[in-house]
């Protein structure tokens, strides 16, 4: 196996890099895929937390690339999914403590073990941004539709650019169909008009998210809710599906619409 | 405003989605050059300086703006008014 690096970085933070990250790994895992998540955000770990692994952390990143522990022995099994695997970052070490070239080396490791290597980056553009860009053979950029995340997504894809990386392909975050619908919100049109950039999906605001997150569990990991068939649909293009953009800024509104969202047909007001 | 004065486009206050497009185009035209605003003013000053030697120019109407692809783009409109208000030797 000689699998993917794909990192999933953004400008600002909180605007989704951990949450989308452990969601595209679920669904990429059930499509039968062998997946790896990293979390680079060390110091300051909560990958492990999102997917609810927390407890069964034995050995981490750093371990890793300090040679105490091999690849093989670090990665956690996730049970719920057959194929998926974490590599949880240190929480007392900080982004400092490794560098680019170390990164690299860890994720070409990791490289044998999957079909995709998904890292989560850490907030900023300084050191631990770096050392989550160095190893990627790809780059997911995650904004959400407002102007000062969307220009700091601008400062990266500049860094991306300039580091020698083919372009980022966004995942916009937190649309909110009704405001767009209403004028109050930006349209994935206009984000991408001035990003100039490719889209790979648009992720609802889905308060199922929220909940999920309170239990450790993926929202993906369960049928039902439109950002999961959001992150379904990002893992089925990162799989090589060339799936159609559906029409998702507007809300459910007819009978039939909402009956068909709730049995998960995805009609007029389907997600991406 | 009423619904039904938007529905009839009688709402003539843009929406908040445009104004952050606007305004987002506005700040990534600076953050995208290594130009600061100061920069950017000072080549506009200059150019004004050395254009008004040959023609009258709408001075407040000039727009500099440096585009992603590292272009810088001048607009300057002329005086129609005054198209040769400079006196020639
Ligand atoms: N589509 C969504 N709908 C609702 N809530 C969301 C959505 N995406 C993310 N969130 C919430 O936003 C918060 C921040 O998300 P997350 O931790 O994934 O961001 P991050 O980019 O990894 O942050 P950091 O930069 O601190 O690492 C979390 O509480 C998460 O549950
Ligand atoms: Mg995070």
């Amino acid at each position: 196996m000689a699998g993917k690096i794909i990192t999933v970085t953004s400008g600002k933070g909180g605007v989704g890099k951990t949450t989308t990250t452990a969601n595209i790994g679920v669904a990429l895992a059930s499509r039968g895929r062998k997946v790896v998540v990293v979390d680079a955000d060390i110091g300051l770990r909560n990958l492990d937390v999102v997917m609810g692994l927390e407890n069964r952390v034995v050995y981490n990143l750093i371990h890793v690339v300090r040679g105490v522990a091999s690849a093989e022995r670090a990665l956690i099994r996730d049970k719920r999914v057959p194929g998926l695997m974490l590599l949880a970052a240190d929480q007392h070490s900080d982004k400092d403590d490794v560098d680019p070239e170390e990164m690299k080396d860890v994720c070409d490791q990791l490289r044998a073990f999957a079909d995709f290597i998904l890292v989560d980056s850490p907030a900023g553009i300084e050191q631990g941004f770096r050392n989550a860009l160095a190893p990627a053979d790809e780059v997911l950029l995650v904004t959400t539709p407002e102007v000062s995340a969307v220009r700091d997504a601008d400062r990266v894809i500049g860094l991306v650019e300039a580091s020698g990386k083919p372009a980022p392909r966004l995942v916009l975050n937190r649309i909110k169909p009704e405001l767009v619908a209403r004028g109050d919100m930006m349209s994935t049109e206009d984000v991408l008009d001035i990003l100039r950039i490719h889209i790979i999906g648009i992720v609802p605001e889905d308060g199922d998210i929220v909940a999920a997150t309170n239990r450790g569990e993926p929202v993906t990991l369960k049928r039902g809710s439109r950002a999961g068939q959001a992150y379904h649909n990002i893992a089925a293009r990162l799989d090589g599906e060339d799936l159609p953009f559906m029409n998702l800024e507007l809300p459910p509104t007819s009978l039939l619409d909402r009956l068909s969202h709730l049995f998960n047909l995805g009609g007029s007001g389907g997600t991406t | 405003m009423s619904f039904f004065d938007r529905l009839l486009g009688r709402d003539k206050a843009p929406r908040s989605g445009s104004v952050a497009r606007e305004r987002l185009k506005l700040v990534l035209e600076y953050d995208r050059s290594q130009l600061t605003a100061a920069e950017l003013e000072a080549i506009r000053d200059e150019l004004i300086e050395t254009l008004s030697h040959h023609v009258s120019i709408d001075r407040d109407e000039v727009v500099i703006t440096l585009q992603r692809d590292g272009r810088l783009v001048a607009e300057i409109p002329l005086d129609r008014r005054r198209r040769r208000t400079v006196d020639r030797p």
